[in-house]
């Protein structure tokens, strides 16, 4: 397990960071001050997990003004992106056909 | 800092179908059932019967059967040979049935060590959406 992989999943276990990168990945670029307001928890606590989100590779930050914008850099998921989702999503397609074919079974 | 296709991962799918064990070992078993949900074959519910699974993207999965206990598990060898390291796949995928009240869970985990690059077989390229919704489980596995 490589450095970089251990750090990538390290990053998005916890679910609130999680959280953060997947409304980043939907919605696009944002303040912290946006990302707090729905998150749940403390400003501070968001910058901290910006910050390790960002050491993962996985959000760039960009200041204006006084405000810092964080944006999802897709790229970085790259290493997840492998077979395992892959397959993963090649057997929910055959569980689809699977379940179709069992209903046209014995009827 | 790209590292050799070594890493050993599983992938684990489930689902509960609203039919007994004995109806999904059927699909999961014999040949012409195979075909119209994974692909076409010449698979034997025999521990030792080497097969083919051929897609329809062309490739030819080199298979092998290890374990058959009727309507709970069956085992089998999924490899993918390739002069490319990166396309090469060898895997083992377990199907597990199990009874419920009203249906079967049926539960598939593929484990073994896949291409290091994001090309695959199948053509099964996973969508963003679908991403998002498998990662807590691609996160499970992955200690």
């Amino acid at each position: 397990m490589s450095a970089a992989h251990d750090e990538l999943f390290r990053s998005l276990a916890d679910p609130t960071r999680r959280a953060l990168f997947e409304r980043l990945c939907r919605e696009g670029e944002q303040t912290v001050g946006a990302l707090t307001a729905q998150s749940g928890v403390s400003q501070p606590a968001v910058s901290k997990h910006l910050g390790l989100l960002r050491e993962a590779g996985l959000v760039r930050d960009r200041h204006e003004g006084r405000q810092t914008h964080y944006s999802a850099q897709l790229g970085a998921l790259a290493p997840l992106m492998d077979w395992t989702s892959q397959m993963a999503g090649f057997w929910q397609s055959r569980f689809d056909r699977l379940e179709d074919l069992l209903k046209r079974m014995d009827q | 800092m790209n590292k050799p296709a070594t890493e050993a991962r599983s992938v684990v799918v489930e689902r509960e179908f609203a039919f007994p064990p004995e109806k999904l070992w059927r699909a999961l078993t014999q040949p012409h059932l195979i075909e119209e949900w994974l692909m076409k074959n010449d698979f034997k519910p025999e521990v030792g019967h080497s097969f083919n699974l051929r897609g329809e993207w062309g490739g030819v999965l080199d298979c092998k059967v290890l374990t058959v206990e009727p309507h709970k598990t069956l085992t089998y060898s999924w490899g993918f040979a390739h002069d490319d390291p990166a396309y090469n796949l060898k895997s083992v995928v377990t199907f597990t049935l199990t009874p419920t009240g009203t249906g079967t869970h049926l539960r598939v985990e593929q484990a073994g060590f896949g291409p290091q690059q994001r090309q695959a077989f199948g053509g099964a390229r996973a969508g963003w959406e679908k991403f998002l919704g498998n990662l807590d489980q691609v996160l499970d596995k992955t200690d």
